[in-house]
């Protein structure tokens, strides 16, 4: 029973946990509206989800195949690929943040996030309701 | 928890934008200091942003911003005709400083702007957290 409420959740929280990432990516992009040559960089979500729900998530970690290799650390959560934005209008300090847009998909995400939390919210209410005797 | 990363890099951009803005109170202050602690006139000031990432050295994790440094405008000082000022040279001009009121004045309204950007993204992840803390109520 618990493995099949995990995998009702599953598919919700690998979405959220991608949307909270992604957050933090748009968020460094407006912290750096006005940082010389900073490139703006956001996530494909759409592909990076699949690939997490064909259970490619998690940290790339280099292979050790001799004893002395380093375990190496990656430090991106989901190993999802970072995309550098294309700037529409080039800014003289090689800065590529396009505040107009990266507030819009921060709206955005945000909403995307919520209505997740949403639906997850309203499984939950169906199992309890499942749950409880009338 | 990725969400409460956002808080770190939205709270290091509001301290370089307020950093920003102090300058700018500074430099619109001293716009007519023909004088100041070291001798000379006041020279405008400008800082410099730069980012750094969260956690590891990589962009993986986002990026805050943080002032690198506060330096002295190089363009040159403004001269003006007057005899009569005890900073006068030996032809008579003044050396007052090279602060432009205009570029100050775009400085701030920048400032204020970024700011207030960094304060939404703040209360959007704040809204979103207190969203996942009231799931299955």
């Amino acid at each position: 029973m618990v493995s099949k409420l995990d995998n009702l959740f599953d598919s919700h929280s690998e979405a959220l946990k991608l949307r909270s990432y992604r957050q933090q990516l748009l968020a460094s992009n407006i912290a750096n509206a006005d940082t010389p040559n900073y490139k703006a960089v956001d996530i494909d979500f759409g592909s990076e989800l699949k690939r997490m729900m064909a259970g490619a998530g998690g940290a790339v970690q280099p292979a050790t195949t001799n004893p002395r290799h380093l375990a190496g650390t990656n430090a991106n959560p989901f190993g999802a690929q970072i995309l550098y934005r294309t700037d529409v209008q080039g800014n003289i300090d090689g800065n590529t943040v396009n505040m107009d847009m990266e507030r819009a998909q921060f709206a955005e995400n945000a909403l995307r996030y919520e209505a997740g939390l949403h639906v997850l919210n309203t499984e939950i209410k169906h199992i309890l309701a499942a749950i409880r005797t009338q | 928890m990725s969400l409460f990363n956002v808080f770190n890099i939205a709270s290091s951009a509001l301290t370089a934008q307020s950093q920003r803005l102090n300058v700018v109170a500074s430099n619109m202050a001293n716009a007519d200091s023909a004088t100041s602690v070291n001798g000379g006139p006041y020279r405008a000031k400008q800082v410099v942003f730069q980012a750094i990432p969260m956690g590891t050295a990589s962009v993986t994790q986002g990026a805050g911003v943080v002032v690198r440094e506060v330096v002295d405008d190089p363009s040159p000082l403004r001269k003006v005709y007057d005899p009569k000022h005890p900073a006068a040279d030996k032809d008579g001009y003044v050396s007052y400083p090279n602060v432009n009121v205009v570029d100050e004045m775009v400085n701030m309204i920048s400032a204020s702007r970024s700011y207030q950007n960094n304060v939404d993204v703040m209360s959007t992840a704040k809204s979103m957290i207190t969203k996942l803390l009231a799931l299955g109520q």
